[in-house]
């Protein structure tokens, strides 16, 4: 379990990641947190003949709010550093991020693993892939043809497909709009693990009555996807059960080892509920 | 029995000899290295101009070798050698067990796959290269064809009629087939009997899964003329010996080390091919060679255990009381017999044991070892018994049902309570605590208020559930009970040798050897009592096969009670030899002569020579020694059980939750009662319960190696294989009892795998007491979160279907 | 200074490394993980190898005071980091640190091949979090794997060695003392 070999680069500022990328071509591979691709290459499942190591860009490990309240999280921001927010910027309305972080992996791979990274990994059942299709996030993305934002709807193609361009770097992570009434839930065999499914949601609450919301799933299809058969319910003043019973028959999870199809979307309608339950009480 | 604390608590530091310290918590010697992160474990040894191998493995699990081409490996950068089969003419491994063919039918294990390939991992070739990276560059250059064979992937598979052979010589695939016992009549009791139920179990294979997977480094010592072997193993003699025999060497020319060793567990507990190929690719090259097993390799390659279907029927009467058992129990034990036990290991040790500590008055098994297209089988703690309890246990509890009896009472209704026993399985149980274990387990269960609160559960909807898991486990097996296995290498005795030196301080063997079981303490301890001399003067030598004169390893929980009582013997020895000397020195029987705080006394008198005073007359003044004396104060001592070996018992209890919205099995309480006679240090035997009570729970509820139909195995890593961690598994409340052993020198039974065998049946049975509301009951382990889902929400079981 | 936009480095690299306080140089493939650097490069071995897929976590670090998964780091990575290993934790003379203490007197490790990972792990988490409760403790020792000891007793030893500090420290005082002399 060693890595095949690769050049690495170590990128002094962005333009010039994406410059080498550009030149490189497929055979180059951004590394940040490096927790999922290192995995990975100790496996040779992943060979990239060049690694770009963009973790010394400290201009993209920050996060702050903007005056119009929008969140945005820098592409090298660690988990570690949004679980404890040090500066409290998640305070008033993004406290879901905070909470979200104890579902990954374990501490030592929050420490490394950065925000960027993990949405640019794309993997189906990632809380961060999740967080962005449920909070509809914006991802900045900077490449030789300039910056470009992309709305999180846009962004996840399928399993571990994103629609960045080989030589973009995703630089920044924007959450529009506060999110108090958001929660993460998921169910996996073991504390740690990647989930069997984990539900998302973000409620519209006006004077203690959820009036809208935002429901999506992870696990249950190639990447995070919002359920608007579950959104329709709540807009219409439906319970959790009936949201959580429409986002369970909305999906057609596919079935493996750890889960079938139907325990899936049984677990579907268990974390939805969850989920509503706690973003109400939050 | 007594009831004995042990809540002597961790000591603050090492007493003097007046102290006795056996059964006391006296802090391990191996720990200051080990937390320093001064140990040294194999991976640890760097040696002037070490290569690094690794091997190309099978990538499918049944195949004729059409070629082996490693000519294109060479070219790689970094690689130095690549070797074949064809290339190192190794000597097959081949374990034997002295039955006939009707019974056991032997098959070879080649160092490197010659002509066939039996699952995906078995070792090909050898790659070695001036480091791991370079070397697995290698593996990717080698060219394999194979002819493609039908894998047989299930023991079904492998009974077909026409089912593909994985090894020619053995018809229908099977190994090993005895029928044992068969007491006259059973078939009537069973016709008349009042209640009679059935299982039908399937336990699902697993990894025994040392944190530190297998390795080696091997070199040649000119000086020596002896290739050096270091490798953690639980038995470096057996392993020098198969080594000799496979690179046809003098034993006296292979010398195992075995450094220190990151858990084993049984997986450890066989002779290896890798280590073997390692060593040879070092002869050839005149360098040392490291193989260190990745983790990939040790999850899909290494050796496996316990996957076993239980098809078995219990006839009661109308008390409850257990009037027969017939079993049929089929082992999967992948492609190869392991090397020293063989593929009997799991039937042979089911088909003895299982009445285990319940009174059953006739008994028939049929025990059968099915070779398929998986990773092969070794031991794994516990050996079959987590499996056969979990059968008997869920009989019992079936027959509670049926009877409507209290499924405690009718336990107590049937374990053993006079002893000596002699089961109908002609094994003879020594004194233990069979229904003092389970009375108090309940008492305590009780008294914590877990009934109350399972039935407030119930009324909320929620699902509680308690189980119990009442068993024994024979330990300190001797010659005459593996004789008894027909076993062509018989494990029994321990040599042990017990060295004083000038200044005084001993030096001591054992043939056991410790992976995480504290020998260095445990052992040191026994001596210091007996020579009463400071435990820091006292140092345990093990896993030197130069060193050692010869040893059997540590397996079977037999270190503290073989081992341990061939220590106390030498230990013995060489006191009598100093209060010899030292009653020679005063003119008076060694009967005049008490050994006190590291010195010899004159009873009722004040003349004290110390040991240094007394080694020093031993080795520097030998002229003083009288001539019945000879100089040196160097002993050695063996031990053996000539009966059926001693048993510990315990019983455990566990509380679980059962969450019906995800299926999730929460586990809220686990109480150990247990007993394995003088414990030598509390702190020790509570390490080995909750160790392996944990392993009982992964694999009652998460561990299991599968494979789809090509035999391709579904997991490579700690994803999939689903090893638990501190927040699965829970804390325990442990309880000691004391039955001492009449037999060994120090009252112990053995302690390191009774956690492990009662564990999932007392998680089997907590699971299915929460499921008695909906009318089913789970048989298989490891038990799904899905399994769990589907019966509490009435939809049909994946169970039924498999 | 070399002020090209991005620094390419050839097939075998100078790699500076800053470990225990101490500076090393290694001449290596970019490949080579950090926790094969330590190990075999500058043969540091108390930290061990379990998985080399960041699950095991027998190879957990300090990276700038915070624990990592030293095989899912490429040492050219940690260039410029300050890296602690187990080695780092007793003195010179071997003396055990409270924590380690704490470790001997719960019996809280068997075979000891974990032990390295978890006193890492404890330690860095310790000196963020040293009022953490036990259930915290016990969700951060689920990080790492242990074969040997039912996590039980790690888990009482590192909730022991917080509260003997906490004890220790009714005014604010430095939590990373407590080495035995």
């Amino acid at each position: 379990m060693k890595p095949a070999p690769f050049q690495y680069h170590r990128a002094r500022d962005v333009d010039g990641a994406a410059g080498l990328l550009a030149e490189l071509g497929e055979d180059a591979k951004v590394i940040a947190g490096g927790q999922s691709l290192v995995a990975m290459m100790n496996y040779r499942l992943a060979r990239p003949g060049h690694l770009v190591d963009i973790a010394g860009l400290r201009e993209l490990d920050r996060m702050h709010r903007d005056a119009d309240g929008a969140l945005r999280i820098g592409a090298l921001t660690t988990h570690h550093t949004v679980e404890s927010d040090p500066a409290g910027v998640l305070e008033a309305g993004f406290e879901v991020l905070n909470r979200a972080m104890t579902w990954i992996g374990h501490l030592p791979i929050r420490t490394r693993g950065t925000v960027g990274g993990s949405m640019a990994h794309g993997d189906a059942t990632a809380e961060w892939c999740l967080l962005a299709v449920t909070l509809g996030a914006q991802f900045v993305a900077r490449g030789p043809r300039g910056e470009r934002t992309i709305a999180a709807g846009d962004f996840f193609l399928g399993y571990y497909t994103t629609a960045l361009d080989p030589d973009e770097i995703l630089v920044e992570i924007v959450f529009p709009r506060p999110a108090p009434h958001a929660a993460l839930t998921e169910f996996a065999e073991r504390r740690g693990d990647f989930a069997l499914v984990a539900a998302a949601v973000d409620l519209d609450v006006e004077d203690g009555e959820v009036r809208s919301g935002r429901v999506a799933l992870g696990g249950v299809a190639s990447a995070a996807v919002r359920v608007p058969e579950a959104e329709a319910v709540l807009a219409d003043g439906g319970s959790f059960e009936a949201c959580a019973s429409a986002a369970a028959q909305a999906v057609e999870p596919p079935a493996d080892a750890s889960g079938s199809t139907h325990y899936r979307r049984e677990l579907v309608r268990t974390l939805v509920r969850r989920a509503c339950e706690e973003a109400v009480s939050s | 029995m007594s009831d004995v604390s042990m809540n002597d608590g961790p000591m603050s530091d090492v007493p003097m000899s007046e102290r006795k310290l056996v059964g006391r918590a006296v802090r391990r010697r191996e720990d200051p290295r080990l937390l320093a992160g001064r140990g040294r474990f194999v991976d640890d040894i760097a040696l002037p101009g070490m290569l690094h191998a690794q091997f190309v493995r099978s990538t499918v699990a049944h195949a004729e070798l059409a070629s082996v081409d490693v000519s294109a490996v060479l070219e790689v950068p970094g690689v130095v050698a690549a070797f074949t089969a064809e290339d190192l003419e190794l000597g097959d491994i081949v374990a034997q067990l002295g039955r006939p063919l009707s019974e056991f039918v032997p098959t070879a294990m080649p160092v490197l796959a010659r002509d066939k390939v039996r699952y995906v991992g078995e070792p090909i070739a050898i790659v070695v290269a001036r480091d791991a990276y370079a070397a697995e560059d290698g593996l990717e250059a080698a060219k394999i064809s194979y002819v493609t064979l039908p894998p047989v992937m299930s023991e079904e598979a492998a009974f077909a009629a026409d089912a593909p052979l994985v090894h020619a010589e053995a018809a229908h695939n099977t190994l090993v087939d005895v029928s044992l016992f068969a007491t006259d009549g059973i078939d009537g009791i069973f016709t008349s009997a009042p209640c009679v139920v059935e299982v039908d179990t399937r336990t699902g294979r697993q990894n025994a899964l040392p944190l530190e997977t297998r390795g080696a480094v091997a070199h040649w010592d000119d000086r020596e003329e002896q290739l050096v072997l270091h490798t953690c193993t639980q038995i470096p003699h057996q392993v020098r010996t198969v080594a000799s025999r496979c690179l046809r060497l003098d034993e006296r020319a292979v010398r195992v080390v075995v450094p220190d060793m990151g858990g084993g567990f049984g997986q450890k507990c066989v002779v290896g091919r890798e280590e073997i190929a390692a060593a040879a690719a070092a002869l050839r090259l005149r360098r040392p060679v490291k193989w260190i097993e990745d983790r990939k390799d040790a999850l899909t390659a290494s050796f496996l255990a316990r996957e076993q279907h239980y098809r078995a029927r219990a006839a009661f009467d109308a008390d409850g009381r257990i009037l027969a058992l017939d079993t049929d129990v089929v082992c999967d034990m992948g492609a190869y017999s392991c090397y020293p036990f063989t593929a009997g290991i799991e039937p042979l040790m089911a088909s003895a044991e299982m009445p285990g500590v319940y009174k059953v008055p006739a008994y028939r098994v049929r025990g059968r070892a099915v070779t398929t297209n998986k990773a092969p089988t070794g031991p794994y703690r516990g050996v079959s018994r987590p499996q056969y309890v979990m059968v008997m246990e869920r009989l019992l509890e079936r027959a509670a049902r049926e009877l409507a009896l209290d499924p405690v009472e009718i336990r107590r209704r049937n374990v053993i309570t006079d002893f000596p026993y002699t089961g109908v399985n002609n094994i003879t149980y020594d004194p233990g605590s069979y229904l003092e274990s389970l009375n108090l387990c309940e008492l305590l269960v009780r008294e914590e208020g877990w009934y109350e609160k399972q039935t407030a559960a119930a009324a909320e909807g929620r699902h509680l559930g308690i189980g119990y898991a009442c068993f024994s486990e024979r330990t300190g097996y001797g010659s005459a009970a593996f004789a008894q296995r027909k076993m062509k290498v018989v494990p029994g005795f321990d040599i042990s040798e017990v060295r004083m030196d000038t200044s005084g301080t001993v030096s001591f063997t054992t043939g056991t050897m410790n992976h995480g079981q504290s020998h260095e303490t445990t052992m040191a301890q026994i001596v210091a009592d007996e020579l009463a001399l400071d435990i820091a003067k006292v140092r345990l030598h093990q896993g030197d096969t130069d060193r050692i004169t010869y040893g059997f390893g540590t397996f079977a929980s037999r270190s503290i009670t073989i081992g341990g009582s061939a220590v106390r013997l030498a230990a013995a020895k060489l006191g009598d030899k100093l209060r010899a000397i030292a009653a020679a020195r005063w003119d008076i029987t060694p009967d005049d002569v008490e050994l006190t705080s590291g010195a010899a006394r004159r009873r009722n008198a004040s003349d004290v020579l110390t040991y240094e005073q007394i080694a020093d007359i031993a080795y520097l003044q030998a002229h003083l020694l009288p001539k019945d004396i000879e100089p040196g104060l160097s002993v050695t001592a063996t031990f053996d059980v000539f009966n059926d070996g001693t048993f510990s018992n315990a019983t455990h209890g566990c509380v679980v939750e059962l969450h019906a919205d995800t299926g999730q099995v929460e586990i809220l309480r686990y109480v150990c009662v247990e007993d394995c006679g003088v414990a030598i240090n509390p702190q020790v035997v509570e390490g080995q319960c909750r160790g392996g009570i944990a392993q009982g729970i992964a694999g009652a509820l998460f561990e299991q190696v599968t494979y789809d139909a090509q035999g391709e195995p579904s997991a490579t890593g700690f994803m999939d294989y689903k090893v638990p961690t501190a927040h699965e598994i829970p804390d325990v409340l442990i309880h000691h009892l004391e039955t001492p052993c009449a037999f060994t020198e120090t009252g112990a039974k053995g302690a390191g795998e009774g956690g492990t065998i009662g564990a999932p049946a007392a998680v089997l049975n907590a699971v299915n007491d929460a499921l008695r509301p909906t009318g089913v009951e789970l048989d298989h382990t490891p038990i799904t979160p899905e399994t769990v889902h589907r019966a509490l929400n009435g939809a049909p079981s994946l169970e039924l279907s498999s | 200074m070399n002020t090209d936009p991005v620094v390419t480095h050839p097939p075998l690299q100078l790699i500076a490394l800053d470990v225990n306080g101490e500076q090393h140089e290694v001449i290596t493939e970019p490949r080579r993980t950090l926790v094969d650097v330590l190990r075999h490069d500058l043969r540091l071995t108390g930290t061990h190898v379990g998985c080399e897929h960041g699950i095991c976590g027998a190879c957990t670090v300090l990276v700038d005071e915070r624990p990592v998964r030293a095989c899912l780091m490429f040492a050219a990575q940690a260039e410029g980091a300050r890296i602690r290993t187990v080695e780092s934790l007793s003195d010179g003379d071997g003396g055990l640190n409270d924590l380690q203490r704490a470790f001997t007197e719960h019996h809280a490790l068997q075979c000891g091949f974990c032990t390295p990972g978890f006193l890492i792990l404890a330690d860095g988490f310790l000196a963020e979090r040293p009022d953490a409760s036990k259930e915290e403790i016990r969700e951060v020792v689920a990080s790492n794997l242990c074969r040997c000891t039912g996590y039980q007793t790690i888990v009482e030893a590192i909730d022991a060695c917080a509260t003997a500090r906490r004890g220790a420290c009714a005014t604010p005082c430095d939590m990373s003392a407590g080495k035995e002399h």
